[in-house]
């Protein structure tokens, strides 16, 4: 128990600040991932071929390669890329990215995968009829959608969202090759430094587990709250 | 880019391939068998039995899988006690290491799936079925497991997918799938994005497949209910 | 209000893209898992005989140094996308690693060994103490093949992209499964738990692992230098960035005439390791 120890002596608070650190990707690359929702999410459902099959190539391949390449990828290709759309606008200083951001948009860019089939199925199971009744109604197109589809688009879409969060958190795990010392690579470098693999991992996967459970204890009142009037 | 390292690393990647595969397919078999046992389990009027197969489930579907590996192969491991019984041969080995843990976390998602494909065969069925006086083992085979493989189909072909990609952390407990080849070149080459490229490719070729065949037995099972 | 909400969003993205061409600022990246070169304290902090060596260069060359960590299997492909700027990692100077990268003149060198747990068939063989295999001699070679009788067809653990492999897949030492771990601390796991028969790393790495675990690993046949082990530890620099790779070059110089690394060498291996 004295490997759990605050300070110098165990690796309690290291620990409880790696919490944190995996709470924060998390939820930052949730909201990434949401960005990423917001942009796809009209390619798929858009009635042009190109743009549609940018959507589509979006989800398949983010959805279908292991998420350790995702971020691999991300990891040694992101910085090029970016410099690379810098140098068309005439920049062409290095530009860096710090561990947090690198970490939280490579499990953004999964995470945006997976929100944008969720969004796009709860746009597909809002009735058409509403659209319709909207225009008819005299509502412009700005309040069609703020007022009238994205309240109910949320509603259909906040059950399959707490499953990509569920993705999300864990997906977390992977990010230590990025360096950002989140639960997985503190248990890591404690396992190392006390080779005690067995005490370290098991108590990640207690803090994993604490972390999904309180998580969706939240979303489900969320849940209930949004499904009022239902 | 260096193409040409992407088109000599092809065939090396392809050859990996058949680990992954080999992973995959076992690790679902075994899933699949652990994972209807628990969906029974979970059925189970007995207060403590349905609770131990919950707990299985949520804490398998609770955790990162590479926090699963890690404890089987580096934790236990250390245990050295295990090592003296007869176990040990088995976890000696990385690869039953990966296949434990595969096959333990899809067995919790597929506990999951079978479970609510059960609940979906109604009772009314059968009741149907006697009343027009169908026998109830034609209405079990005809009508019951059709229904339930069809509901669970969708949902069980995303976990072949999921669990697909998750055979690639095979390689952080020394296994060469794969990932764990692409590793390999890198580590002479030091071109990361090339030699991920190949791989994902390959990956998500896997993928493609996966996903039709399983759309194809849809189609064959979609009949309307 | 709108081009207030741009101007906040542009600010907001640019806080965390800083540019990294301020004056005099270099990042070295470390593996933090490799002790006593490199490794961490509980408290989270890099320590070690390179970031001590690494915070004195600095001094010398008057620069603003930070020490980040990378994983050992990115090191290169880190330094080449400028994650940072120099390696100081216990990395041997190859001339594999040499097609990618350059290095600075090396500032500490030892030797590599096999190590076996005690009581296993192969603890104390009978070799030459020491080998170097730039030019094998007939006794060298006899010692080569001795090794190579007693792994027949034994699974010799290593850490990924090291000199270690490199020489078990040269044959030198015939036909061994070889099995390769992201950290020498996992090697060190699975030798101790029989995963593995042996392990090939550097010395010091097993006496460290030994002393401070309690585990009963101990060091078997010649030590080995030259050929695949290189020509002792440098500082990695990117191709073409010449002008820091001089910088490093000159404080190298400086900090050995002032016996600064023999120093730092015999507090952490124990030994005069300094080159």
């Amino acid at each position: 128990m004295e490997l759990l120890y605050f300070g110098d002596k165990g690796w309690g608070d290291e620990l409880f600040f790696a919490t944190l650190i995996t709470i924060a990707v998390s939820i930052t690359a949730m909201i990434i991932g949401f960005i990423f929702a917001a942009l796809f999410t009209p390619l798929k459902l858009s009635n042009n071929k190109f743009l549609n099959s940018i959507g589509n190539a979006y989800t398949t391949v983010i959805r279908g390669v292991p998420e350790l390449l995702v971020i691999y990828l991300f990891f040694f290709g992101g910085s090029g890329a970016i410099m690379f759309v810098a140098s068309i606008f005439g920049y062409n200083d290095y530009i860096e990215i710090n561990a947090f951001l690198t970490g939280s948009f490579s499990i953004g860019i999964i995470s945006g995968a997976y929100s944008t089939e969720v969004f796009r199925g709860a746009l597909q199971s809002i009735d058409k009829g509403q659209f319709e009744a909207a225009k008819v109604l005299g509502f412009n197109k700005y309040i069609n959608f703020f007022k009238i589809i994205l309240p109910q688009m949320l509603r259909l879409a906040i059950p399959n969202l707490s499953n990509v969060w569920q993705i999300t958190l864990k997906d977390t795990s992977l990010i230590s090759v990025t360096g950002l010392v989140e639960i997985m690579r503190q248990s890591y470098i404690a396992a190392g430094s006390t080779r005690d693999p067995l005490f370290f991992y098991s108590f990640a996967a207690v803090l994993y587990l604490m972390l999904t459970f309180l998580s969706m204890q939240l979303l489900n009142r969320l849940e209930t709250k949004y499904s009022k009037g239902y | 880019m260096d193409i040409e390292l992407m088109i000599n690393s092809f065939p090396k990647l392809l050859n990996a391939t058949l680990i992954t595969l080999k992973l995959l397919s076992v690790s679902l078999i075994l899933g699949l068998f652990i994972g209807l046992g628990f969906a029974i389990l979970r059925m189970n009027n007995n207060k403590l039995i349905n609770k131990f197969a919950y707990g299985y489930s949520y804490i398998f579907r609770g955790t990162p899988l590479l926090v699963q590996i890690f404890i089987i192969y580096f934790g236990l491991g250390q245990i050295e006690y295990l090592r003296t019984t007869f176990l040990w041969v088995v976890l000696k080995e990385p690869y039953w290491c990966a296949i434990i843990a595969f096959s333990l976390n899809t067995g919790a998602y597929t506990s999951e799936i079978l479970r609510s494909a059960f609940q979906t065969i109604k009772t009314g069925y059968l009741e149907a079925g006697k009343s027009l006086g169908i026998p109830s083992k034609i209405i079990f085979t005809k009508i019951q497991i059709p229904i339930a493989i069809k509901q669970s189909l969708p949902a069980y072909g995303n976990e072949i997918i999921l669990m697909l990609k998750g055979t690639s952390l095979a390689s952080t407990v020394t296994l060469m799938d794969l990932t764990g080849v692409a590793k390999y070149i890198i580590s002479t080459t030091f071109k990361p994005v090339e030699v991920f490229i190949v791989a994902g490719g390959i990956y998500l070729f896997m993928t493609f497949i996966i996903h039709n065949v399983i759309k194809y037995l849809e189609k064959k099972y979609g009949f309307q209910t | 209000m709108k081009k207030l909400k741009v101007l906040g969003f542009g600010i907001l993205i640019s806080s965390f893209l800083t540019i990294s061409s301020i004056a005099d600022q270099i990042k070295i990246g470390t593996e933090g898992a490799y002790p006593p070169w490199n490794s961490k304290d509980s408290a989270g902090n890099l320590i070690g005989f390179e970031v001590e060596l690494a915070n004195e260069l600095c001094k010398i060359m008057n620069h603003d140094c930070t020490i980040v960590e990378q994983d050992w299997d990115g090191m290169i492909p880190a330094l080449v996308s400028r994650k940072f700027d120099a390696i100081m990692a216990g990395m041997s100077i190859t001339g594999e690693r040499m097609k990618t990268i350059n290095f600075s003149q090396g500032y500490a060198d030892e030797v590599a060994s096999l190590a076996v747990m005690k009581g296993s068939k192969n603890e104390g063989l009978k070799t030459m103490s020491a080998i170097n295999l730039s030019d094998v001699s007939a006794d060298e070679q006899a010692t080569l093949d001795v090794l190579t009788k007693a792994f027949k067809g034994k699974t010799i653990g290593v850490q990924t992209a090291t000199i270690h492999q490199n020489f078990l897949e040269s044959g030198l030492m015939g036909n061994v499964k070889i099995r390769t771990y992201k950290t020498q601390d996992e090697v060190n796991l699975d030798l101790s738990a029989g995963r593995i028969d042996a392990a090939l790393a550097a010395a010091v790495a097993f006496t460290d692992y030994a002393e401070k675990s309690g585990k009963e690993v101990v060091l078997t046949g010649p030590t080995f230098a030259g050929g695949d082990f290189g020509n002792g530890v440098g500082v990695g620099i990117r191709k073409g960035d010449s002008k820091l790779l001089n910088d490093f070059n000159a404080a190298i110089d400086k900090a050995r005439d002032d016996g600064i690394i023999s120093k730092l060498a015999i507090k952490h291996f124990g030994f005069d390791a300094s080159m």
